[in-house]
């Protein structure tokens, strides 16, 4: 017997025609578009909270709005409001408008501006910064300066667990924890309390959260609100270099990333697909405790995107091109910048400055020393 | 006179109870629905009637019973939404607590039309007394074979559960009502897809008002042309108004939809007017999520025509002259009223019911509290207006539920129409500051 193939769905998004299988979201289908071919990367509407492998999860950041201009084939009226495209399915020929309408750029900016006005900022010292999520997304969609004045939200950090910190205070509530703990691990102890910009993700009267799986939240989280605490403050992300490596675990598949600096293995994750998703969870055996080159069998260098921050000379634009868009939005808000300082261009007068500084600088701690 | 529908029994003595309830003319119409109409014919009526929802979305309700999936082995369900908890709308909690039978036979009506043998009130928390009302009433209902295991010997069962929510607001949309009934957080689902299709427990489901499922008996007893016959245009029937502020009755009262605003306001049979030596200055006609609107635009349209209520005439003009009939919370503000302070209060409310699941309203309401109460205590500048109005039209269309929208519009609204009321706040922060201190300038006050 033949196997009978679903009708593929043809659908454009941003004048681009793709088949995809129905019920797929428009999201998938962007990352479908990328996949073939990989110039279109920046295509993708950006995702904070959806996570394809946690089924339920999407919808609430609200980073992947898109226009939708024409609803399908048979009712190409277009949809009224922006949707989240991650939890949207496709219809035969709707027509999909993402980086091509300025109405979904300008809101997605508000977005980055919404999550950043409750967000420390603390990247100089988060262990999260170069791979965090909400960082690409406020570098490639967000704007230059704040317009909010008043207090940040703050709360204390919470140990839950020997191995997990949580540090609420940079949680963006997108709730992939929440959904890693109820389907994936056995007892869920920590949920979303209180609510409204009071929220946040704990355990009731601080419990710790026990069981083989629960190192999976650190991975799914965008931000650096949940860390690893045996990688804390340890080394930045950029300066490890990762390798494939598997292992005979009883417990999980054993497939894990690790993270060298120099011949030590300071990190253990799990495996990240081009979107920055986890498809197989590991146990925390593999993840605490196996730190040994010994303790693997090695497969080789991970592929790093060339938009990673981990790959070498990522914010030199001669060498990473920043997509169209990106840069138009960047040309219309740096021109309004006032800056008024007289730049120096010429060599030896900057040589002579910095001599006079640092002239200046020895004055002053040899006053200091003297009083 | 004018023609009362839910409340003209109101006020006789022991209506509360079933035989008081029943010598009026209760029942009558279950018995009529159950006993000689299909559950076709009844749906049939309530299109026919044109009743549109009067939680505050204004969909028409007959319309929306159509939506409902039917498939086979499959419970359906009618949901009764009665957590009113809008400032400025109470109607619901008055309707339910004088005469909870009225509640109770349209939920018997509707139940039958849906096919539905479980059905649910969800009642706002902080009325533990409706509920023991509403539960009394059931138990009177039951004993009499109204309710239960097969109904009048007609063979169709239904169960009425009343359930109390834990008092938030947020619970009062549709899909966070339902999720809070299956025992989770009361955050509102992703649409689609609707309740109609997937709602309680994944089964199809709908959620109606207290007062629609309210209107049912008397639709079945007089039938839905003679209730479609009431009102004006598409605006048929009556409808139930909170109303409060600076005026002289405050109070609920049923109107019929097409009196006019003026008529309402002034009428000693409504409101009876602003109180004493003092002049209108704006109303907010829908409840607190509605745009506020100045005494001149709220009495006329822009086009010059009354202004109506109904809810084609109050929406007349879109946002920029208009507002919305919402819940008919119908709040009044004389001259001695701040407007910046009360849009503070709004936001206020709205910031304090944000679920927190979307970021645009987390992050969204409680930056726009803050703003207003920098501008209100005298710390704002020029550009927070701007900034405001920008905010509030990011968060507006972005959101999972329409919370987003609805602490959006008051804030939008009061810029668009007093904004000289912010400015003037902005350059005397001083006299702004004090307590009673109110914008003196030129208004339109009638």
């Amino acid at each position: 017997m033949e196997e009978t193939k679903p009708q593929l769905v043809k659908i454009t998004f941003d004048g681009i025609e793709v088949e995809v299988e129905p019920g797929t979201t428009i999201m998938q289908a962007a990352r479908k578009i990328a996949e073939a071919d990989e110039s279109q990367a920046a295509l993708v509407p950006p995702a904070m909270c959806y996570y394809k492998p946690l089924p339920t999860s999407g919808g609430k950041c609200r980073a992947c709005l898109v226009r939708v201009a024409q609803g399908s084939a048979k009712d190409p009226r277009p949809m009224p409001k922006l949707v989240p495209s991650c939890i949207t399915q496709v219809q035969e020929g709707m027509v999909v408008e993402n980086t091509s309408n300025q109405a979904v750029l300008d809101t997605r900016k508000s977005i980055v501006e919404f999550l950043l006005i409750n967000h420390p900022l603390d990247c100089p010292i988060c262990d999260q910064a170069g791979e965090c999520h909400l960082q690409d997304f406020a570098f490639e969609h967000g704007s230059v300066n704040t317009r909010y004045e008043e207090d940040r939200r703050t709360f204390d950090k919470i140990d839950i667990g020997p191995y997990v910190q949580l540090h609420m205070t940079r949680c963006i509530l997108c709730y992939r924890c929440v959904y890693t703990a109820d389907q994936i691990t056995d007892k869920r102890l920590h949920g979303v309390m209180n609510r409204g910009d009071a929220s946040e993700i704990s355990t009731y009267i601080e419990k710790a959260i026990d069981n083989d799986f629960s190192g999976n939240v650190i991975d799914v989280c965008p931000v650096g609100a949940l860390t690893d605490k045996t990688f804390r403050f340890k080394n930045r992300v950029w300066f490890t270099k990762p390798e494939d490596a598997h292992r005979d675990c009883d417990k999980c598949c054993g497939k894990t990333t690790l993270w060298y600096r120099g011949d030590e293995v300071i990190r253990v994750t799990a495996r990240k697909n081009t979107w920055g998703e986890v498809n197989d969870f590991i146990c925390n055996t593999c993840r605490f405790e196996k730190k040994k080159t010994s303790d693997w069998v090695l497969e080789g260098p991970t592929k790093v995107k060339r938009s990673s921050v981990i790959s070498a000379n990522k914010y030199r634009a001669d060498l990473v091109r920043k997509p169209d868009f990106a840069i138009k939005m960047a040309e219309t808000q740096y021109k309004r910048i006032d800056d008024t300082r007289p730049y120096v261009t010429d060599d030896d007068t900057i040589r002579h400055q910095s001599i006079e500084n640092n002239d200046k600088a020895n004055h002053r701690s040899l006053l200091a020393k003297n009083n | 006179m004018a023609i009362k529908i839910l409340t003209e029994h109101i006020n006789t003595p022991g209506i509360e109870t079933f035989d008081v309830y029943r010598q009026k003319g209760g029942y009558t119409a279950v018995e009529k629905a159950i006993k000689t109409m299909t559950p076709e014919e009844v749906v049939e009526e309530a299109k026919k009637s044109g009743v549109r929802g009067r939680g505050g979305a204004g969909f028409p309700m007959g319309m929306k019973w159509g939506f409902l999936a039917k498939p086979e082995g499959v419970p359906r369900y009618l949901v009764c939404n009665a957590d009113e908890s809008e400032p400025g709308t109470f109607k619901d909690h008055h309707l339910m607590k004088t005469i909870p039978h009225l509640l109770i036979e349209g939920m018997i009506i509707s139940s039958f039309a849906l096919g539905a043998n479980k059905s649910f009130i969800y009642v706002r928390g902080e009325l533990m007394y409706v509920i023991r009302i509403l539960e009394q009433a059931i138990e009177e209902a039951k004993a009499k074979g109204f309710l239960g295991k097969n109904i009048l010997g007609t063979g169709y069962d239904l169960e009425l559960i009343v359930q109390p929510g834990g008092g938030a607001y947020i619970c009062g949309e549709e899909t966070a009502l339902l999720e809070s009934l299956e025992g989770k957080r009361g955050n509102p689902r992703n649409k689609p897809p609707f309740p109609a299709v997937k709602g309680l427990y994944q089964s199809p489901t709908v959620v109606n008002n207290v007062e629609s499922i309210s209107n049912m008996p008397w639709i079945i007893n007089n039938g839905g042309d003679a209730y479609a016959a009431i009102g004006v245009g598409r605006s048929t029937g009556t409808k139930l108004i909170s109303a409060s502020g600076h005026i002289n009755k405050p109070g609920v009262y049923e109107i019929e939809l097409g009196v006019s605003v003026e008529e309402f306001l002034n009428s000693d049979e409504y409101c009876g007017g602003v109180r004493k030596g003092h002049h209108l200055k704006a109303l907010v006609a829908g409840g607190s999520s509605v745009p506020i609107l100045p005494a001149h635009l709220i009495m006329k349209t822009a086009n010059g025509e009354d202004r109506l209520m109904s809810y084609e005439s109050l929406s007349d003009g879109g946002f920029a002259t208009g507002t919305m009939l919402g819940s008919g919370g119908f709040i009044v503000f004389d001259e001695t009223a701040c407007i910046v302070r009360n849009t503070w209060n709004f936001s206020r409310f709205y910031h304090h019911e944000s679920c927190g699941q979307c970021s645009p309203c987390r992050e969204g309401t409680g930056w726009m509290e803050k703003v207003l109460h920098r501008i209100e205590h005298g710390h704002g500048s020029m550009h927070d207006i701007d900034l405001l109005v920008d905010i509030s039209k990011k968060i507006e269309g972005n959101t999972i539920c329409p919370l987003g929208d609805a602490a959006a519009w008051p804030v939008a609204s009061a810029i668009r129409h007093f904004r000289d009321e912010f400015m003037w706040h902005i350059t005397n922060p001083h006299e702004a500051s004090q307590p009673g201190a109110v914008y003196q300038g030129e208004m339109a006050l009638v």
